[in-house]
């Protein structure tokens, strides 16, 4: 019984001394039956591939952008900058995560 | 198939409001053999076993359950992502606590006007200053709040003033739905329907909200499917992404399913994985294969579903017809037609509402 929803404009880009956090209306869970972290949201289900749940694990509000890249370049061959802002440019769209400052 | 994200638990449909657009069906002494506590905690874990992650607890008014407590506990328990979608209507503080306690993570207050007279007129209770009263209560305990307002001919006029007031009562998310014409609003369309001016309108009111608001609340505005050019994807596909629970236990893809002509499927009788993934109530138009022309060629099939079965059956008779919504459908001239008898300067605005009854048995 779902209607199309016009969506939100896109903000500007996240950019990497932006502290990100989850919305306080989102979690970030594993979900046992289907082996997979997910972010789960009152109205959506978001299932994340792994770069995508161990950023989302890190934006705890005190950790820059920049420090979020550093760690996972510690556990990944190559995590692009500007694809992880764009990951998480995209989640602020969407109202799943928040900037705690710029 | 996939497994199913989220369950619409339906938990009764017994309601102290009597809005003339509830979606709940009109048959509702059929539902009064409600599923006990035990049940419903069955229910719930056989749904985490099947693959959902989120719950909805929904009605009726789910607050009438003495046993929500304990539901939204085994819910919480389980790891689901729990959503109360209610009236507030008797969401006292020691209530709130109590389901804060067992882990409830987002409620949804319906409004049904900015203003008491009118809210109050179409809850058809006096319910206005207690619902604010509750959404404070929402607020004070660190709950994220949704506002929800079903917007419809006798309201939208009235955009800017709800979007006012949920500014003033700090929600985090407002949910602007124009009614869907099913249940009790399937039998008040005249008087619901609104005009194209009216949504024209509505829009502009939306748009500049949003680039006001737009950190500080979401702004969710859902069409009208009578005045689109295609239909919603209703539900994502049917069966494919969600399924409801009734309160009597009958298991649905969506609850406007129990109008369609197919056999029940009851988790009394069977067990929720064998339901979604064999009962005819969730394989009949599950995929593509069901559709018939012009769905079947075209682009769009993977993109709107055909529209929704529900829509289809209750305009055209028959639940495998395009949903008449899409221009493309040869049953579209139903739907064109009501928009234009909407659009007649001959009809009011306020044309008189049948309100839904509180519970069944009680008259109209």
């Amino acid at each position: 019984m779902d209607q199309t929803k016009t969506g939100t404009k896109t903000r500007p880009e996240v950019s990497i001394t932006d502290r990100p956090r989850l919305a306080r209306h989102v979690r970030l869970i594993f979900s046992q039956a289907r082996q997979q972290r997910v972010l789960l949201h009152p109205e959506t289900v978001v299932v994340l591939n792994g770069t995508g749940a161990d950023i989302l694990e890190r934006c705890d509000g005190k950790r820059t952008v920049a420090e979020i890249v550093a760690e996972l370049a510690e556990r990944y061959r190559t995590v692009p900058e500007d694809e992880v802002r764009r990951f998480l440019t995209g989640l602020v769209s969407r109202r799943c995560v928040e900037l705690v400052d710029g | 198939m996939d497994s199913p994200f989220g369950l619409l638990a339906e938990l009764t449909y017994r309601c102290p409001l009597a809005c003339a657009y509830c979606s709940n069906p009109l048959n509702l002494a059929d539902y009064t053999d409600e599923l006990t506590t035990g049940e419903w905690l069955r229910v719930l874990r056989e749904a985490h076993d099947l693959g959902v992650l989120q719950c909805h607890l929904s009605g009726g008014e789910p607050l009438l359950r003495r046993d929500l407590g304990e539901i939204v506990a085994e819910a919480h328990e389980l790891g689901l992502y729990t959503n109360l979608v209610t009236s507030a209507f008797g969401l006292s503080r020691t209530r709130a606590e109590q389901l804060r306690a067992a882990g409830l993570d987002h409620v949804q207050v319906s409004i049904q006007a900015d203003e008491p007279r009118a809210s109050d007129r179409i809850a058809g209770t006096p319910s206005f200053r207690r619902k604010v009263e509750a959404m404070g209560v929402v607020k004070e305990l660190g709950w994220p709040l949704t506002l929800n307002v079903v917007l419809h001919r006798q309201n939208i006029d009235r955009v800017a003033e709800l979007l006012e007031l949920a500014e003033e009562v700090g929600a985090d998310r407002v949910e602007l739905a124009n009614t869907q014409y099913y249940g009790w609003a399937w039998r008040n369309r005249e008087a619901l329907l609104p005009t194209r001016a009216q949504l024209d309108a509505a829009e502009l009111v939306v748009r500049a909200a949003r680039e006001r608001l737009r950190d500080r609340m979401e702004v969710v505005y859902i069409l009208p499917d009578y005045y689109s050019r295609y239909p919603k994807p209703c539900m994502g596909g049917w069966a494919a992404r969600q399924l409801t629970v009734t309160p009597n236990g009958d298991v649905l893809p969506c609850p406007a399913a129990q109008s369609l002509p197919l056999p029940r499927a009851s988790v009394r009788e069977d067990t929720l994985e064998h339901i979604w993934a064999d009962a005819p109530v969730m394989t009949a138009f599950r995929g593509t294969d069901w559709m018939p022309e012009p769905c079947r060629g075209c682009d769009r099939r993977g993109l709107d579903f055909g529209g929704c079965r529900c829509q289809a059956f209750q305009l055209t008779g028959d639940a495998a017809r395009t949903d008449p919504v899409c221009h493309l459908s040869p049953d579209h001239h139903l739907v064109a037609r009501a928009v234009e008898a909407a659009n007649a300067g001959s009809r009011p605005v306020d044309v008189p509402l049948i309100p839904r009854p509180h519970r069944a048995g009680t008259r109209v």
